[in-house]
Order: structure tokens, then sequence, then C-alpha cells
């Protein structure tokens, strides 16, 4: 197994700067997930990672070995791919073994090594059954198998399970990551889904127009995301942004809404921090859906008055929208709380759980 | 006003049956979703229903009048398609008005009634934009437009917003059920995806292979699914099924698997009724529970008390989902941010007992629900 560093890499086309200087270190056995909207660099980091694209400058290193100059066939690296690209005239056997069976593995060794992936991978049952034949999901695991009999150093996965139906796709987050603790490999896996990189990977790289944003464990990338980007890619339903400015009064200090009339309270730490600081006067307030709660009626913990906006019922909780002055804010709800549209709601907040930042430059300010 | 019916509807290409025996009534002004997977039958449904397919067999009502051989063009029922079909050298203006231009009415009329409808939508300030320079969801909103402004009877919508990004499909959900709110007209909104599904419908017609499962307002097919399709079609992650037997145990009967076991006491309890309508009392079940039904503690309790191993842990940010061996099967379950657990670790567990449900092995049909027919009692085993 092994370590990755990317450093400076950088990868143009012509004029159009797909990936700007990213630097980027993926601990030996660690799963680490290229997390951003289509368009990001992902796909292209990937590749840069495998050997598919030449970097315009920047190196990347296996190991601490400079990879940069070393063709794909030879970086010991195996893939799945969104089309799982399997051979399907042959057996389940023979496709998983056909790794091993191109390096001249012995029949016996082959043997141990296939009944072995196929147990890990749930898919005894159908070594002897025609590829061809098999669902799109099944077909999915012997492409994950495949590629994992060969035992790379690392695995890179580029949205390997984008085309699979939604039940099958929970089932398969889980999987991989077993498989992952279990073979200790190290593994890259691109994404646009959230979801997919928070509930697998150590490590998340969120990437947006080329840039690295943010690189940390979901933990980090979920509660103390560096900028909105980030803030409001990680987490669904989304984070809520409401445009403020800051407000000093006998002593304590408040955020304003622009849109509307509503204030909330800051403790002294951000206080301190929103007087002292340089910057915008523009600043976005942001919360979580979960942070918020909403009653009918005011308590003493209510902030905030609006209306119900709109409402969603998900099954396990409901999503309340409610208008607050111009804003509208998404709040998360127990199951059986199904207020009517025009209905007045209170809002409380977790405030330790809100989120500051600069209006202008998108950072956070915290 | 529009109520519509399918009444037995069965469709054909050529041996394979898109749609079979379908009883669908859609009420008038109602939010009414199709869910099913790809080749479900969800787009023949709708394609029968504005008049692009005839039925093989059975009949379409509009209003109670059969619509079998009207024309889609006078059945007045306008269709929104998932590629939105814009003009492509019209401009949005254009695009909308064209059904009305259709009809011969006044400029002034058309241009009053195309303002109106571009305000509710917020996209009057792209009136002059072709298609070609409009963002996705800018024109997913003027596909909307056009068939808003023909004032149909009923609009069917085949997944709208299946090709915005996951920021903007969030955000068009919200508006368009307000939107639907408003006109007050019967919408059928077709799609795969079950949380627009749950969030926007008034009743869920949930569809397999051209086979109706169940038609039900969103709570009914989140609480008590028909089968063990259903189940897994909401909800996400999905239902969890564990393989159970049925025994005979002092007078009552024994729903048993290696790490616990559910009881049903005396000669007469619901349960074995449930079951016996199967035709074989002791025919294996399934154990259907909701991940978010299931409670995980670090030790054991008189309520957590069914052994189970913590096998990877997925981190959601808002929620955890914790993936469990229990025995030989492999389950979820969705816990708070908040509680920490470990991997490879021992755990005890704890089931909802008014929320699980048992389940036909063999047809998949719900047997059993605790919400409806009491309580089972449960107890762990020490070695499973």
């Amino acid at each position: 197994m092994a370590s990755i560093r990317l450093e400076k890499l950088r990868k143009e086309f012509g004029e159009l700067v797909a990936v700007e200087g990213l630097d980027l270190k993926v601990a030996d056995g660690q799963f680490a997930a290229l997390l951003g909207p289509s368009g990001c660099g992902k796909t292209t980091t990937m590749n840069m990672i495998a050997g598919l694209e030449v970097p315009t400058s920047g190196d990347v290193y296996f190991d601490e070995r400079r990879m940069t100059d070393v063709p794909p066939g030879k970086r010991g690296v195996g893939f799945v791919f969104q089309n799982y690209a399997i051979f399907t005239h042959m057996s389940v056997y023979e496709n998983l073994g056909f790794g091993l069976k191109v390096r001249g593995c012995p029949e016996a060794e082959m043997r141990r090594q296939v009944a072995k992936i196929a147990e890990l991978l749930q898919i005894g049952p159908m070594l002897p059954m025609n590829a061809g034949r098999l669902s799109v999901n099944d077909m999915q695991k012997v492409a994950l198998g495949r590629s994992m009999i060969t035992n790379p150093g690392i695995f890179l996965l580029d949205e390997p399970f984008s085309n699979l139906d939604a039940a099958f796709r929970a089932y398969m987050r889980g999987e991989l990551k077993r498989i992952q603790r279990e073979v200790k490999q190290t593994m890259v896996y691109v994404t646009h889904d959230q979801i997919e990189a928070m509930s697998m990977a150590d490590q998340i790289a969120v990437m947006s127009c080329g840039q690295l944003y943010q690189s940390g464990t979901p933990d980090e990338v979920y509660n103390r995301p560096v900028n909105i980007f980030v803030a409001r890619f990680i987490g669904s339903p989304n984070m809520n942004f409401v445009r403020c400015t800051y407000q000093a009064e006998d002593g304590r200090g408040f955020l304003a809404q622009k849109n509307g009339d509503a204030r909330l309270p800051v403790d002294d730490r951000r206080r301190r921090l929103l007087e002292e600081r340089r910057g915008s006067p523009d600043l976005i307030l942001g919360i979580r859906p979960e942070h918020l709660h909403v009653h009918p009626q005011e308590t003493p913990a209510t902030l905030w008055r609006g209306v119900a906006y709109a409402m969603e019922p998900l099954g396990p909780k409901t999503i309340v929208h409610v208008q607050v002055g111009r804003d509208v804010v998404q709040v998360i709800a127990p199951a059986d709380y199904r207020p009517r549209v025009g209905e007045p709601q209170a809002l409380a907040f977790d405030l330790e759980y809100m989120h500051i930042f600069d209006g202008s430059s998108q950072d956070v300010i915290r | 006003m529009a109520n519509l019916r399918l009444d037995n509807v069965t469709k054909r290409f050529g041996r394979v049956e898109a749609v079979k025996r379908l009883a669908l009534d859609i009420r008038d002004g109602e939010f009414f979703c199709v869910l099913g997977p790809p080749g479900a039958g969800k787009t023949t449904t709708l394609r029968l229903i504005v008049g692009l397919e005839r039925p093989d067999e059975g009949t379409v009502y509009i209003d109670g009048e059969p619509v079998n051989d009207v024309h889609p063009g006078r059945r007045d029922i306008a269709m929104v398609f998932q590629n939105l079909a814009l003009y492509p050298d019209k401009t949005v203006f254009d695009n909308i008005a064209y059904p009305l231009r259709e009809r011969g009415m006044s400029k002034q009329e058309i241009e009053r009634q195309v303002t109106a409808v571009a305000k509710k939508l917020y996209i009057d300030q792209l009136l002059q934009r072709k298609p070609a320079k409009l963002s996705g969801g800018e024109r997913q909103r003027v596909a909307i437009g056009r068939a808003i402004v023909r004032q149909p009877r009923a609009y069917l919508m085949d997944e709208p917003l299946a090709n915005l990004d996951a920021l903007l499909r969030l955000e068009m959900r919200v508006e368009l059920k307000r939107l639907q709110g408003e006109l007050g007209q019967t919408l059928v909104y077709v799609t795969h995806d079950q949380v627009e599904a749950m969030s926007m419908a008034d009743r869920i017609a949930v569809l397999n292979l051209g086979v109706l499962q169940q038609c039900d307002p969103p709570d009914a097919i989140y609480n008590l699914p028909a089968n063990r399709f259903v189940a897994t079609a909401v909800g996400s992650p999905p239902t969890n099924f564990i393989p159970a037997e049925v025994r005979p145990q002092d007078g009552g009967l024994a729903i048993r698997h290696p790490a616990f076991t559910l009881s049903a006491e005396g000669s007469r309890h619901p349960l074995r009724l449930a079951l016996e309508s199967r035709g074989d009392l002791t025919a294996p079940v399934l154990v259907g529970v909701r991940p978010e039904d299931v409670r995980v503690a670090v030790s054991s309790s008189d309520a957590y008390c069914v052994p189970a191993q913590v096998s990877v842990i997925e981190p959601l940010g808002g929620e955890t989902i914790v993936d469990l061996r229990l025995g030989p099967d492999l389950i979820k379950a969705v816990v708070p941010p908040t509680q920490r657990l470990e991997e490879s670790r021992p755990v005890w567990l704890a089931f909802e007992a008014g929320r699980m449900h048992l389940f036909d092995s063999a047809s998949g049909a719900r047997l059993y629900s605790t919400s409806q027919l009491g309580e089972l009692a449960c107890r762990g085993h020490e070695n499973p």
C-alpha cells in the first residue's frame, strides 16, 4: 500500500486552468474523497494521480517516490469507473481472475484469491455465471473485485455508484467502507455526492473551479467549514445563510438581518471577534436546519418570529421553511409537526453551532 | 377541475407489459406522485393519461368521460417533459405565448397572461432571452410556464427536476409545491426520487414493473408499506429486513433470529391470524425495521438487550449511520451525530417496539405491524 502526496499540482488545457496548484496528502491505507460539483477538477486530479494526464507543473509522489514521469501502467494503480468496464462474454470467475492470469499466476493460487475476493464482495454464488447477464449492481461489484484482486498500492474510483439505484448505493457505501477497512488499501474516491464522501472517507478534499478549498475529516468539513462554498456543499438539507450586519448596543453585540428586522445576540467571544476584525461590514450568518427549532407559539428561547412558507414531510422528520422578513430558512422538525402555510412560527437557535462568514470574501470568521 | 381515472388499463409494447391492469383514481386538485425505478411504467402511465399512448385494455377517464378515443390535443391536459422541448429559436416570451397564439387570443391579453405567469415563476426579467442563454433552472421554469399559461384541467410532469443540480432541485421542489397549491389544479408528477415524492405529494402511487404496489398518502407509504418493495422504495437508508423463523412457543408464537426472539403470547394473538393467512403458519418471515428505529447502546440493559457488533460507521454530519453485524445478518441504524461508537466493538440494540413489521419471506407482503396490531416482546440471546 502507498501514501500519496500531490505538490503544487497544476493542469492547464490551453487557457483553461482545470487544477490550480493543488497540495494534498493521503496517508497509507487512508480513504480520501475528492468532492465537488462537475467541472471542479476532481477527475482531472485523479487522472494525474493515475498518470492518465500529465501535469502542466507540480508533482505526484507515491511513498515519497516521484511518479510524475512514470507511465500509468507502471504505477501500480487499480481503477473502478462509472461504467464498470467488465468482460461481458466471460464468467464472473474469469473476470475476477483476469488480472492474475495475465500476470502468470498459477491456477490453484488464482482459485484461492478469487474465492477470497468473491466472499469479501458477497458474490460467491455468481462465480460460474456469465458476467453479461448480471444486474448492473452486481456488475459493479465484479468491476470492484477485478481491480482489487491484483492488490494495487492505490485504488482510484471515479463516481462508481452514480448509475446504480438509491437503495443499492446506500448499501454499497457501507460495503465499500467495510472492505477498505479490511484490505487497508489506499483509496481515492471521486464524487459530487457529499453523502458518499461523508459516509466513507477519512479525509475529504472539497474542490471548486480547480481549487482545493478545504481538506479535512467529515467532522471538520461539516462543523468547521472554512468558507461558504464548503458550508453549503456539505450537509443535506443545506445550511441556511442570512445576510446581516453587526450592531453594537449597550455593550452587547447583535447580528442584524439585512432583509428584515430580525436580530440575533452574539456572545462575548464573537462580539470581540467582530469588533476587532478588518474586512467587509457585510456578514453572512450560517446555521444548519438541525440547529434551529420551531414552535407554533413563542417560548423563552424564541429569538426570531416568522411564518410557515412551505412544509416538506420526509418520513422520520419534517422540513419546515420559515419566512423571516424577506429571508426563508429551513428548520428540521419532528415528523408530526405539520404547520399550514402562513401560520406564525417561533424560532429558537443552538447559538454555539452558528457560523459567521465575511459577506465579501465568503471566508469564515467563526 | 379534473378527476383522472385509469380503470384496469394494460399497455403492451411487443411482449412487454409496460403497465398491467392499472387502476388509479386521481382526485381533483391533488398533487399526485407516481414513484418507481426505471422501467416501472411511470412514463407510460403519463403518456396514457395525456393520450400519446392508447390502452390495449381498460379505459382512461377524465372527469367521468372515457377518453381512449380522444386526441391528446383535445384532452386539455398540459405535459412538461423531462427534456423540456422548448423552441430554441423563440424567446422566453414567445415560448410561453405559443399555446395562446394558437387559440387566437388578442395581443394585449397574451401580453398580460404571459407576464403574469412569468412573474409567478420569477422569470419576468428573462422574457426576451432565448433558451440557449438560460440556466437549467430557468429553462425548467419556462417549460412550466408554457404549461401553466394554457390553464389546462390538469398538469402532467415527467421527472421535471431530474436534470437540475442538487441545490436547484431542492429549491424548485419547494417552489413547485407552493405553485401547485396556489393554482389548485391537479398535478400528476412522475419521479424516481423518493425524497421528492415524500415531500411534495398528497398521495403516492408506487409502481414496479408495471404493477401498482400501493397508492396512499406519504405517511401511510412510509409507516405502513404494503410489501417489501414499497418498504425499500421510500426512506434512506432503506428498511432493514432480518430473516427469521416462526415457531410455536408455550402456547403462543416466537419469531426467532439467532440474536433475538420476538414473542406473541396466548393462542389468540393477532399475530397468529396474520401468519396463518398465508396458508402456512410457520413459513419464514422477514422482520422489517427502519434504521432510525434501531437504537444502539454500548452496554446492555433491559431495553438494550439484542447483542450486535459495529462493522463500520458512516458519519453524515447531521446524523450517523452505523453498519451492524446482527448474528449472520448486516443491518443499519441511524444515531445522533453526538453518539460516539467504535468500529468492531460489541454493542446492544433496542428496536422501537411500535414501529416493527413482519413480511412474508416468499411473497414480500406485509403481514403484521406492531403499530396496528400490538407490540411483540423482544428478548436478546447472549451468544448468537
